[in-house]
C-alpha cells in the first residue's frame, strides 16, 4: 500500500466558548495554520474531507458550508458523518488509491452554539425502541460504567484517579480548558450525575477547529512539513441498539484496534507504542478503552492508573494532553484533536508535556453516548 | 501509477414509494439483502460498509448512519457514512471505490437510504435548514424557489421554450413505466405537463420529482474477487466529484461548472477524450426536468444550450444514439434523495450487463455514466462504469 504522511497540522486553541468567532472563522484559522505548517497552498491540494453531523451544526447537509473557509471551492470535497479519525481514514484512503496525492481533513466543534446539546444527543437514540424511555445520555453512561465496574472489579476510586490525572495533565499544556488540581475525594464528592458517575468524571464540551494535511510519500518529500506517517487505521461500531450490545467491554474499540494493529503490524501494543491519546469522555471510558486496546489485562486498568503507570513517567503514557477531561469533548473534532496531540509529540513540539524519544503514538476516539462507535489511528515517525 | 481495479458485482433496490411502512433500517435491510442475493454473497464476505443518506432532519435521527447500520449489517465491521446533499447517491459508490482501490479492503457494500415521509407534514419544511442561517433563512426560502431561479436563468440565457423542457418529463415518466420499482411512471403529453399546476414559475408540478422513500444497494469488489463472483463484472473506470462555493447567489446559474469539473476528473481517470462518442448511456440527475438538460451540458455531452435540441430530435430516447435516463430517472422512478443517485448507478450496471429488461437500450453500450447533483446548486458527483 502507498505510504501516506501527515505533513501539516493546524489547530485552534480549545475554548469553552467562542462568541467572538463563527465556525467558519475557527476553521479558517486552523486551515491557515495547517497549510503554513505543510508549506502548501489550498489550490495545490487534491481533495478535502470534512467531518460533521447536521444536528450539531444546526444546518442540514452541512457539506454545503465546508469549501470556502478551506479554500476549496470547485475541488473534490465531501463530508463524512463521523469522528475526525473516520475522516482521517477517508483522506488516507483517497491518497492511497494513487489517484490523488494530497488530501485535507477538517473537523470542528462549535458546541457552545448548541443551547440544548443533550436533547440533540437524545435524538441519536433509536426512535422506536429506546427513545420512548426518555433517558438522558449521561444516564446511559452511568449504566455502562456500573456494568464495567461489575465485570472487571475496577473501582470508582480508580475512575476518579483518571479524572485527577487528566485534569492535572491539562495544566501543563497550551490547551488547558478544564484542567485543575483535584484529589480523588474531590472527584468522588462532586455532584452525582448518574450514580456512580460524578460531575468531575464527566468531560465538558469545548470549541475547536482542527485541519490536517496529508500527502503521499513522493509528494511529502517535496513539501516543507515534517512527515508523520499514518501506520495503522481502524474503525468499527458495535450494535446500534442499546439492548443488544456489549456493555462491560468496548467491543467497537477492540475491533477497531485489532484492525489498526494488523495494518501497522503491531503485535505487542503496550511495548511497541510510546504514547496514547485515548477517549476519556467519561473517566471510566479511559480504563475501558485501555483494556479494549489490549494495553493491559482485563480488570488491570484501574490498578495501573492508581500506581501511576499511565502518567508521564509511567510505562503507558496515556492522555498527556489532558484528554477530554482536561481539554473538553469536541464533537466530531475529538479524535482529530487527539491525532494533532500525537503529531506534536512525535515532532517534539509538545511543550511541557513533551515525552523524550516518542516514535509511535496511538489515538482512539469514541463517538459518545448513545453510540458504540469508535476509530483508531497509529502514527509513527 | 496504475490504480487497483474495482468492479460493481451486485445491485438491488426497494420499490420507491411515497410513504413506506418500513422503518429506515428495514428499508436499508431490504436493499442490502437484494444486492447480496443478486451476486450470491453473504454478509461475512463483506469487508466494509459505506452508508449514503441525506439530511438527518428527514427522520429526526441524529448520527443517522449509526442507526441504519442495524439494517445494513454494518456494525461490528468498519462502516463509514458520507454525504454531499443530493450528490450523495453517486458519491457513495465513489467512497466504496476508494475503500477498495486504496488496498485497505477487497469487498464493500454500498447502501443508500432515504425516508423522506417521516418528516410531517411535508419534507419541504426540513429544507429550510439547508440555507445559510444568517443571510438566507430569514427570507423563508424553499428549494422550489431557488431551482425556479436557476431554471429561469438557464431558459433565458439560451432562449429555451418551456415546451422543450417539458419533453424531458414526457420521456422520463414514459421510461419509468417499464421500471418495476417506479413510483410515477405515466404516459403523458407535452400539453399535460404544461397544463399541470405552476409551483413556482417556471416550474410545473409534472416537471418536479416526487417526495419518495426507498433504499438501494450495490456490492463492490476488487478485481481478483470480482472475477470469482461474476462473469459480468462492471468496472468503475472513472470517478469525479466537485463542490463549489456556498455562496450560490454569487454564481451565474445558467451553467453547472461544478458538474463540468467533476466530469473532467472522471474522464481524465477513465482516459476519455471525446465523451460524446465514448459514453454510450447516461443517467444524469433529473430531480427537475431542466436539470437533465443542464447536466448533459455540464457533462460536456453536448454544447451549451443544445441539450433541448438533442432531446427534441429523439437522440436521448432509449432507441436514440445517446440514451438518457432509460430508467425513468428521478422524474419517473422517484427521488429518495441519496437512494435516487445510487438507483442511477444500478441502472447503468444493469444496462451494461444487458439485464435491464424492457428498459434495455438498443445501442449495446460498453460504457455508461451516472451523475448526481445537490446542495445549494453546488455539487457534482460523476461515476463512469464500463464492461
Amino acid at each position: 500500500m502507498r505510504r501516506v504522511a501527515i505533513i501539516g497540522v493546524g489547530c485552534t486553541v480549545p475554548r469553552p466558548v467562542t462568541p467572538d468567532v463563527s465556525y467558519r472563522e475557527l476553521v479558517y484559522e486552523a486551515a491557515l495554520k495547517a497549510y503554513q505548517s505543510a508549506g502548501i497552498e489550498p489550490k495545490d491540494i487534491d481533495c478535502f474531507t470534512a467531518c460533521s453531523e447536521d444536528f450539531n451544526e444546526g444546518t442540514s447537509i452541512f457539506d454545503e458550508y465546508v469549501p470556502d473557509q478551506l479554500g476549496a471551492p470547485l475541488k473534490p470535497v465531501h463530508t463524512v458523518g463521523g469522528d475526525g479519525i473516520h475522516g482521517l481514514a477517508a483522506a488516507f484512503m483517497q491518497v492511497a488509491t494513487g489517484l490523488l496525492d494530497t488530501a485535507v481533513v477538517e473537523a470542528h466543534s462549535k458546541a457552545s452554539n448548541i443551547i440544548t446539546l443533550h436533547h440533540i444527543t437524545e435524538l441519536a437514540i433509536d426512535p422506536v425502541f429506546n427513545r420512548p424511555l426518555a433517558v438522558n445520555p449521561h444516564y446511559i453512561a452511568g449504566l455502562e460504567m456500573r456494568r464495567f465496574l461489575y465485570e472487571t472489579g475496577v473501582t470508582v476510586e480508580d475512575c476518579a484517579a483518571v479524572a485527577v490525572k487528566n485534569k492535572r495533565n491539562a495544566l501543563k499544556t497550551h490547551n488547558n480548558v478544564y484542567g485543575g488540581e483535584f484529589t480523588t475525594e474531590d472527584v468522588l464528592n462532586s455532584d452525582p450525575i448518574s450514580d456512580p458517575l460524578t460531575l468531575l468524571q464527566v468531560s465538558q464540551f469545548s470549541d475547536v477547529a482542527v485541519v490536517i494535511v496529508l500527502a503521499a510519500e513522493e509528494r511529502a518529500k517535496t513539501l516543507r512539513g515534517v512527515p508523520v506517517w499514518i501506520k495503522g487505521l481502524g474503525w468499527c461500531a458495535d450494535s446500534p441498539s442499546l439492548e443488544s450490545r456489549s456493555w462491560g467491554s468496548a467491543a467497537y474499540a477492540q475491533l477497531a484496534c485489532s484492525m489498526a494493529y494488523k495494518m501497522a503490524a503491531v503485535t505487542n501494543p503496550a511495548r511497541e507504542i510510546d504514547l496514547f491519546e485515548i477517549d476519556d469522555t467519561y473517566a471510566y471510558k479511559e480504563l475501558q478503552h485501555l483494556e479494549a486496546a489490549s494495553l493491559c489485562a482485563r480488570g488491570e486498568s484501574g490498578k495501573l492508573t492508581r500506581l501511576g503507570a499511565t502518567g508521564k513517567n509511567g510505562s503507558l503514557k496515556v492522555n498527556l494532553s489532558g484528554g477530554s477531561l482536561g481539554c473538553g469533548v469536541m464533537l466530531e473534532a475529538t479524535g482529530l484533536f487527539k491525532v494533532a496531540q500525537i503529531v506534536s509529540q512525535l515532532r517534539g513540539i509538545a511543550g511541557p508535556a513533551q515525552v523524550e524519544d516518542a516514535k509511535v503514538g496511538l489515538a482512539l476516539s469514541w463517538r459518545g453516548v448513545p453510540t458504540a462507535s469508535g476509530a483508531v489511528a497509529i502514527l509513527g515517525k | 501509477m496504475s490504480l487497483r481495479r474495482v468492479a460493481v458485482v451486485g445491485a438491488g433496490m426497494t420499490k420507491f414509494v411515497r410513504r413506506a411502512k418500513e422503518t429506515a433500517p428495514e428499508l436499508t435491510y431490504q436493499a442490502t439483502k437484494m444486492a447480496l442475493d443478486s451476486c450470491e454473497m453473504t454478509l461475512p464476505q463483506i469487508d466494509c460498509v459505506v452508508h449514503g443518506t441525506g439530511p438527518d432532519a428527514f427522520d429526526g435521527v441524529h448520527m443517522k448512519a449509526e442507526y441504519l447500520s442495524a439494517g445494513s449489517g454494518g456494525f461490528r465491521k468498519p462502516f463509514m457514512r458520507n454525504y454531499v446533499g443530493g450528490g450523495t447517491g453517486v458519491f457513495a459508490p465513489i467512497q466504496g471505490w476508494y475503500h477498495i482501490a486504496s488496498g485497505m479492503f477487497d469487498t464493500c457494500l454500498v447502501v443508500c437510504e432515504e425516508k423522506m415521509s417521516s418528516c410531517q407534514p411535508h419534507p419541504q419544511a426540513a429544507f429550510i435548514t439547508i440555507f445559510d442561517h444568517t443571510t438566507e433563512r430569514p427570507l423563508g426560502p424553499n428549494l422550489l424557489w431557488i431551482f425556479a431561479i436557476e431554471m429561469e436563468r438557464y431558459m433565458s440565457v439560451h432562449k429555451i421554450p418551456l415546451e422543450e423542457i417539458a419533453l424531458v418529463s414526457v420521456k422520463n415518466k414514459k421510461n419509468a413505466l417499464d421500471h418495476p420499482s417506479a413510483l410515477l411512471g405515466a404516459d403523458l403529453t407535452v400539453e399535460d405537463i404544461m397544463n399541470s399546476e405552476v409551483l413556482a414559475w417556471p416550474v410545473h408540478r409534472l416537471m418536479v420529482s416526487p417526495v419518495t422513500d426507498g433504499a438501494v444497494a450495490v456490492v463492490l469488489a476488487a478485481e481478483h474477487i470480482a472475477k470469482r463472483i461474476t462473469d459480468k463484472p462492471v468496472w468503475i473506470e472513472g470517478v469525479g466529484w466537485s463542490l463549489d462555493t456556498s455562496y450560490w447567489t454569487s454564481r451565474d446559474l445558467y451553467y453547472p461548472k461544478y458538474v463540468e469539473s467533476a466530469a473532467k476528473m472522471a474522464y481524465r481517470m477513465a482516459g476519455i477524450s471525446d465523451p460524446r462518442k465514448e459514453i454510450h448511456v447516461v443517467e444524469p440527475y433529473d430531480p427537475f426536468a431542466y436539470k437533465e438538460l443542464h447536466h448533459l451540458e455540464g457533462l460536456l455531452l453536448c454544447e451549451k444550450g443544445q441539450a433541448p435540441k438533442i432531446t427534441a430530435k429523439g437522440i436521448t430516447q432509449r432507441n436514440g444514439s445517446m440514451p438518457v435516463c432509460p430508467s425513468g430517472g428521478l422524474l419517473g422512478v422517484g427521488n429518495p434523495i441519496a437512494a435516487a443517485g445510487l438507483m442511477k448507478v444500478c441502472e447503468i450496471f444493469w444496462q451494461l450487463r444487458g439485464e435491464a429488461g424492457k428498459r434495455q437500450v438498443s445501442n449495446e453500450p460498453r460504457r455508461g455514466l451516472a451523475q448526481a447533483w445537490g446542495d445549494l446548486m453546488q455539487v457534482g458527483t460523476v461515476i463512469i462504469l464500463g464492461r
